[in-house]
Order: C-alpha cells, then sequence, then structure tokens
C-alpha cells in the first residue's frame, strides 16, 4: 500500500511537470496579456516597457526556468488580473467547483443507481424502455442549451429559482460555502442538474448493461437455484458485481465532470476554477493558466488514484500491491 | 409618559421613513471594475466607476454639453488656459476637505498614467491661483481642453499621499501587483465603495456627504455582479434577480421589451467599425478605384438592418452625427455595379484573393459582419480568406499587420473627431503616435495638417471645417471601409429611471438615479 502511493506521488509529480510544460508551451500562443491590462490608445513603447517589466521578453527556456524554479518553491506565479498569487486565486475558487462536482455526483449516484437497476432487472417494462430513450436524448444535448433551457424555465418563467452566481455563502474554516444556507442550495440546484445531466445518461445506462450481464451470470442463477431472497440476489450478488466497472469509469468520469464545469460555471455565472480558467484564456492571464493546468492534472492523479484504492475495497481479489 | 410614547412613535416613524427611502440597485454589467484606481486602465468600465465614486472637473450631458461637476464654471483667459472656479465645501470619502491642491495632484498623477499620459501631454503645469480656482495651461492653443477636463476626476491628494504596510508609495500606479490605490478609494463622488471582491461582487454605499443635494438620486445601496455571458444577464433580469443590466445583446432585445416588468433604452453610440484595406502589402489597394469598389460593393445598411437587427447606425465616415466632423453629406454607398465598373476601370476586371481577419468576442457579431463582408466582395471578384479569432489572439496580429484587411473598431476617448483620424487615418507616425491603429497604411500629407491643425484650432465654427474635410477627403479617397457606428443599451425593470441618467458615452450616472 505504502509503496503503491509513494508510487502515485511520483507519478503525479512527473504529470504535473509535463502539463507544466505543455501550458508554458501553449501560453505563448494565446496573445499578449499587456494588451488586457492597457487601453487601446496606449503607444506601442508603453506595452513594449510593461512587457519588459513583467518578463515576457525573455526566451522561452528563460521564463520556463523561473517558473520551474519558483513553482519548487510552492509559487505558481502572479494573476495578471487579479494582482494576487495565482495559487491564491485558485484556492479562493476551489469551493465552489468542488461544491458543484460533488452535488452533481450525488445527483448522478442517487438516480443512475436506482433507475438503472430497475431497467436491467425489468428491461421490457415501459419505465425502463423510457429511460432508455430518455438518456438517448440526454446524452445527445450539449450541457449550455441544457443549462440556458433550464434557466429559462426555473428562473425566468417560473421563478421558482435563481438564475445565476453562489447567492449567499458561509465561511467555514477558510471555506465559503453554499451547501448551508437555503440561499445557497436555491443557486446550486439549476447548475447541479445541469452539470449532472451530462454523465446521467452513461451511467444508467452502464449499470444497466453491466446489471444485465451479471444476471446472466451461473452464480446468480446458481444464487436464485438456492433460493436465496429477490433482494439478495440483486443487491449483494447481483448489483456488489456491476459496481467494479462503474467505480473504474466512474473515476475517469469525473475528471471529465471537472473539465464539463468550464461550460456549466460560465452559463451560470458560477464563481468557480471553470469559469476563472476560461476568462484566463479570454484575458491571457497566463500564470493563472499554467497554475490551473497544473492543479487540475494533480486532481486527476489524486482521483484516479482513489478509485484504484477504492476499486480494491470492493474487490479484494484485486489487490493493489501487485498493480 | 405621554411624552414618552410620543417620542417613541416619533422615532419608529423616522426609522420607517429611512427604510422606505433606502433603495438598493442590483446591477449587472458584463465585467467589473479592474481595480479601485481609476488611472490604472483606461477603459470604458473603470470610466463608468470612476462617475460612481469619484466627480469630474466637468461632464458630459445628455446632449453632448459640458455640465458643471467639481468645477462650478470656467473661462477661457488665453489661448493656452482655462481658469476653473471649484465648488466648495466639497469632502472627500476620507473626510478630507477637497481644494484645487487635489486638481494639481491629481492632474500630475494622470500624467504618470502609462494609459492617461498621452491624452494629457498637450497639458503643462496647472496653477493653483487660490484654494478653489485653478488655471489649466497647455503648451499651445489646445481645442480639446474642456473634453478632458472630463477625464480629470480629482483625488484625494492626503489620503494618497505617504507609504503603505508594505512600503510601497500610496500613489503608485501598479497594473500587475498589489498597491495601495488598488483596494483603497477616497473620491468626492456619490458613492463609496464597501466591499469589494474581484470578479464576484461589489457594494456600493451612498456617500453621505455628497455634495450634490440638489441630485434626484435616491439609490442608497449599488451591488454590483458582473454576469459575463449575454443570456445569463438577461435571465437574471427577467426573473427578477436583477435591476438593471448593461449591455443588452442585440438578440435579446424583442425579450425584455415583451416582459411587462422590463424596459429596453438604446441610444446611438461613438463607436464606428471598419475595415482597413492595407495598401503596403497589397498594391491593388493603392488604386483609389479598387477602394471605392469596395465602398460601394459593401452594404452597409444591409449589414445593419440583417445581422445587427437595426441596433446600429450605418456609416460612411468616421465621427457620428453629433461630432463636429460630421459631414450630412457623406452617406454609406452601395451600388453592385458601379462596383464592378470600378473594378474593370481599374484593370481588376477578373479580381484578386486576399486574406482578411477579424476578431470573434470584441464587437457586437463581429464574426458574422466579416462573414457578410467578405461574401460581399466576392460579388465583385475579390475572394477572400477569412481569419476570425478571439480578440487576445487578435491584436497581436493586428499589430504586425498581418492581413490584407483588417477589422477595427474606435471610440473616440476625446468624443472628438479629430481622435479617429489620429489613430486610424493618419500617416504611421512611430515617434508621435499618429496612426497607430492605421494598418491600412493609407497617408495623406493634408489630411494629417488638417487634423493636426485643428487640435490647436479654438474657433469652434474652423475647426468643425476643418474636421468635415477631413471627412470629406476620407470618403472620396475610400481611405478605409466605413461600416456602422454601435447602439447602446441598457436595460431594467420598470420602476428604474435609468433613461434619465444614461448618455453616448456609456457612463450611466448612477448618482443620480431615481428608483421608484
Amino acid at each position: 500500500m505504502f509503496a503503491f502511493i509513494v508510487r502515485r506521488i511520483i507519478q503525479a509529480t512527473v504529470v504535473m511537470l509535463v502539463i507544466g510544460f505543455i501550458g508554458f508551451a501553449v501560453k505563448h500562443q494565446l496573445g499578449d496579456p499587456v494588451r488586457d491590462l492597457v487601453g487601446i490608445s496606449v503607444s506601442v513603447e508603453e506595452r513594449e516597457a510593461l512587457r519588459e517589466e513583467l518578463g515576457l521578453n525573455d526566451s522561452f527556456l528563460t521564463q520556463y526556468g523561473r517558473f520551474l524554479m519558483n513553482a519548487v518553491r510552492g509559487d505558481l506565479g502572479h494573476s495578471f488580473f487579479f494582482k494576487k498569487p495565482a495559487l491564491e486565486v485558485i484556492f479562493a475558487k476551489a469551493p465552489a467547483t468542488i461544491e458543484l462536482v460533488f452535488v452533481s455526483s450525488l445527483i448522478i449516484l442517487l438516480v443512475s443507481v436506482p433507475v438503472g437497476l430497475y431497467s436491467a432487472i425489468y428491461p421490457k417494462r415501459f419505465f425502463s424502455r423510457f429511460a432508455m430513450g430518455a438518456s438517448i436524448v440526454g446524452v445527445s444535448i450539449p450541457v449550455f442549451l441544457t443549462a440556458i433551457v433550464l434557466i429559462y424555465v426555473f428562473a425566468v418563467q417560473l421563478h421558482w429559482l435563481p438564475s445565476y452566481g453562489r447567492g449567499e455563502t458561509v465561511n467555514i474554516m477558510g471555506w465559503d460555502s453554499g451547501l448551508f444556507t437555503l440561499d445557497g442550495v436555491k443557486h446550486l440546484i439549476l447548475p447541479s442538474i445541469a452539470l449532472s445531466s451530462i454523465m446521467l445518461p452513461l451511467f444508467i445506462r452502464l449499470i444497466r448493461a453491466e446489471m444485465m450481464e451479471v444476471l446472466e451470470a451461473e452464480y446468480i442463477k446458481y444464487a436464485w437455484a438456492k433460493g436465496l431472497s429477490r433482494k439478495r440476489v440483486w443487491l449483494v450478488h447481483g448489483f456488489k458485481n456491476t459496481l467494479l466497472s462503474v467505480i473504474t469509469v466512474g473515476g475517469v468520469q469525473l475528471g471529465i465532470l471537472i473539465a464539463f464545469t468550464i461550460l456549466t460555471e460560465t452559463v451560470f455565472q458560477w464563481q468557480g476554477m471553470g469559469f476563472m480558467f476560461l476568462e484566463a484564456v479570454e484575458r491571457s492571464d497566463t500564470a493563472l493558466l499554467v497554475a490551473y493546468l497544473v492543479m487540475v492534472g494533480a486532481l486527476f492523479v489524486v482521483v484516479n488514484t482513489v478509485a484504484d484504492i477504492v476499486y480494491g475495497l470492493v474487490n479484494p481479489t484485486v489487490t493493489i500491491a501487485s498493480r | 409618559m405621554k411624552r414618552l410614547k410620543f417620542i417613541a412613535l416619533v422615532l419608529v416613524m423616522l426609522l420607517v421613513a429611512g427604510t422606505a427611502g433606502a433603495k438598493t440597485l442590483k446591477l449587472a454589467m458584463d465585467a467589473d471594475p479592474v481595480s479601485l484606481d481609476p488611472h490604472v486602465q483606461l477603459s470604458g468600465g473603470m470610466l463608468q466607476y470612476s462617475h460612481m465614486v469619484f466627480d469630474p472637473l466637468v461632464r458630459w450631458s445628455q446632449d453632448m454639453k459640458f455640465e458643471a461637476r467639481l468645477a462650478e464654471k470656467w473661462e477661457r483667459l488665453d489661448e493656452n488656459s482655462v481658469r476653473f472656479y471649484l465648488r466648495k465645501g466639497v469632502k472627500f470619502h476620507s473626510g478630507n476637505p477637497f481644494t484645487a491642491k487635489d486638481v494639481l495632484w491629481t492632474l500630475n498623477r494622470l500624467k504618470k498614467s502609462q494609459d492617461f499620459k498621452a491624452l494629457f501631454e498637450p497639458f503643462t503645469d496647472a496653477v493653483a491661483v487660490d484654494d478653489f480656482t485653478v488655471d489649466l495651461k497647455t503648451d499651445k492653443p489646445y481645442a480639446l481642453l474642456l473634453n478632458m477636463a472630463t477625464y480629470i476626476f480629482p483625488m484625494d491628494s492626503v489620503f494618497y499621499t505617504g507609504k503603505d504596510a508594505t512600503g510601497l508609495d500610496k500613489d503608485a500606479i501598479v497594473k500587475t501587483g498589489p498597491s495601495f490605490a488598488l483596494t483603497n478609494e477616497s473620491g468626492t463622488g456619490p458613492f463609496k465603495v464597501t466591499s469589494r471582491e474581484q470578479g464576484v461582487k461589489m457594494v456600493f454605499t451612498r456617500f453621505a456627504d455628497y455634495w450634490d443635494k440638489s441630485s434626484p438620486g435616491n439609490v442608497s445601496e449599488i451591488i454590483l455582479t458582473p454576469i459575463k455571458k449575454d443570456p445569463t444577464r438577461v435571465a437574471a433580469l427577467l426573473s427578477g434577480d436583477v435591476d438593471f443590466i448593461m449591455p443588452v445583446s442585440p438578440q435579446d432585445f424583442k425579450m425584455v421589451e415583451k416582459e411587462k416588468n422590463t424596459k429596453l433604452v438604446t441610444m446611438s453610440g461613438g463607436r464606428i467599425i471598419t475595415f482597413q484595406l492595407n495598401q503596403e502589402r497589397r498594391p491593388e489597394f493603392k488604386d483609389v478605384r479598387v477602394r471605392q469598389a469596395i465602398a460601394y460593393a459593401v452594404n452597409n445598411s444591409g449589414i445593419v438592418k440583417k445581422i445587427m437587427k437595426g441596433t446600429a447606425t450605418a456609416a460612411g465616415q468616421q465621427g457620428p452625427k453629433g461630432y463636429v466632423g460630421y459631414k450630412e453629406s457623406l452617406t454609406p454607398r452601395f451600388d453592385v455595379k458601379k462596383a464592378k465598373e470600378l473594378m474593370k476601370a481599374a484593370g481588376f476586371e477578373k479580381g484578386f484573393e486576399v486574406s482578411m481577419m477579424a476578431p470573434n468576442n470584441r464587437y457586437v457579431s463581429d464574426e458574422k459582419i466579416a462573414e457578410a463582408v467578405a461574401a460581399m466582395l466576392s460579388k465583385i471578384g475579390i475572394k477572400v480568406h477569412l481569419k476570425t479569432m478571439p480578440k487576445a489572439q487578435y491584436w497581436p496580429l493586428f499589430d504586425e499587420r498581418a492581413a490584407d484587411i483588417m477589422m477595427i473598431g474606435w471610440h473616440s476617448d476625446t468624443e472628438d473627431s479629430g481622435n479617429f483620424s489620429e489613430f486610424l487615418t493618419m500617416c504611421a507616425d512611430k515617434e508621435k503616435g499618429y496612426g497607430q491603429y492605421n494598418s491600412g497604411n493609407y497617408c495623406n500629407k493634408k489630411l494629417d495638417a488638417l487634423v493636426i491643425g485643428a487640435q490647436t484650432e479654438t474657433d469652434p465654427e474652423k475647426r468643425a471645417a476643418m474636421l468635415q474635410e477631413v471627412e470629406q477627403i476620407l470618403y472620396d479617397d475610400a481611405a478605409f471601409i466605413p461600416l456602422h457606428w454601435q447602439h447602446l443599451s441598457w436595460a431594467a425593470k420598470n420602476n428604474v429611471k435609468l433613461e434619465a441618467i444614461v448618455n453616448a458615452q456609456n457612463f450611466p450616472y448612477f448618482g443620480d438615479l431615481v428608483v421608484e
């Protein structure tokens, strides 16, 4: 276990280094950050002086070297726009994204498991067919459209839910949370539904397919023959074995969910990391960009590591040490 | 006992009256101010902020006249100087009194600001005659002195003097790092900044000691939230989450107008959208007939109608109506037959191929406009290879003059016609800074002489004649392809009386806003 974790930390470091390098290489193609800092009528010389001051005229290697030196000391650079260390900005924005992803995952879990199981056990019933049809439609609608339709129906037409932002938040040990106020929860509903809509159909279909396959297996037939209760056959023998693939896919998909927060957060003006990233791209706020990429790379590694550990817990035949 | 009861009753009534008068305005804009320091960046957003927290010496009224603010009146002393009589009894948010010293201090700071120094170049040292009289002086006669006074928002010189906790001068203008002025303000304006979370929320509270007691404004608190996406911003208004939004995207105009509780206000703005034809890259564009042919081939009224949905005014010149250089007779031209004849006369009957670049997130519908123009040019045989990109990538390419035809929009910082030519159509001169955005490389010494002459001409009539001649030359030469002037748009709930506070500069005077 210990060796496994150490190996993973080394892997994470390599991933972050590679991402940092790619991010750094890409940033030169993203345009001129100085443009966003000055008015349009400012002269070329003034802009050039500012570029010089910010060290943007140094060679790629000099800049990358400087970046690495600082990164080792935990400094991923300064955001031009926020005028603060990039990491500080990211950590301030992270709670919003994490809460959004958390609630979305919860929705996905609570909906996909019962629906997936039901439609595997009773594939011919009307609800199962409806769920399958709806999931095809759901998987093909882009998230920003879902988001706009949700805003239009529930905020503009019905006035039930707020249309943008996080609402009231409470600060719990430096973590700005919207989960503990009524206003904050209200603001969470639409964005998290929109975000979960990307993954929900996939998980329903995955759970259904896996479950159907498991139900055909010999040991399930044996369980029926032994006269075990239906609940026990379905949940303990059937569902537990479908979980394996769900966890593997889930680990990967959670990362993709984080990627989709970029779109969802922008539509809902949700003040998280995804929105911040998109704005940083538009402003070519390069330090913030690279820092975000490195952080998300690290997050991916962490999520996948956790998925692997959980996998081992569910299926004891797979030992972590041997992987 | 009775008396006590009476006092209690009065107190309760006062409290009720007090809360009834307190109005909170929830305002959503596409972005929030980048700093609390008004001199850190010259942009529409920062000037809008300046009008909330600071006060200029004079400001523009809705009919493009000068309105007295911190300067009560002014008079021209001689060709090179104007005397301003300052308002007495004005207090800064810090409690310090406002005097002539603050005006001098602010002018000095403007001359140090990277963004403003070019605009204040003509100004020499100002003189404080007494505590409430200031002479602003220029090195030569300067016609736009009052225009520039709209940019002088006096700052509290005492408040901004000294060192902050980190040892940095409090008056330092820092673009990318922390500074005192980034997070602290003391102006004379109607609102104080009471809380700010950059990119998330900003709260303005009415300044109790605001000098303008005659202002009808009754908003006691403004909560500004940036909402970047157009549809989300409109949805926030329609759902009642906010009271006032700006800007409004043309495709949402109908929705706002249809809704019973909201209203839309639009006004012709001063931003011209143009295409420049690069004569250095393409010898074809050196021929005036080819340039004219392109001007005739582009149907700007059609673009205004179909793409801008009527939310722009088709243009035939640089400055819009109301500017001194505006010439009524210079209307948009569109005649494909004539365009073809001109191409034939120039010897390009078979046409040629050119490259074109335009941004896709800078101006309203910029990408669609570029596509439409490319299609229109194909009708006269000019095959256009169009490339569009986000503004962050576009500007460096514009600086390189990377394509034969490039899009550029311009709003005159001085609200004067000359400014368009100084940046867009005068011969490129790196030293003097003229023609900085002249990617067409159009160069006409006569035009340059007229524009420079107009800078020092203080007789309004002579000056207007000069600037109108400039527009005429540009029109005849088809120096660039004018498209349209974008309209400005605001929307609010019906109880917000925004009509009275908006203007063509897009600086809503929130201090005077009445909410019923």
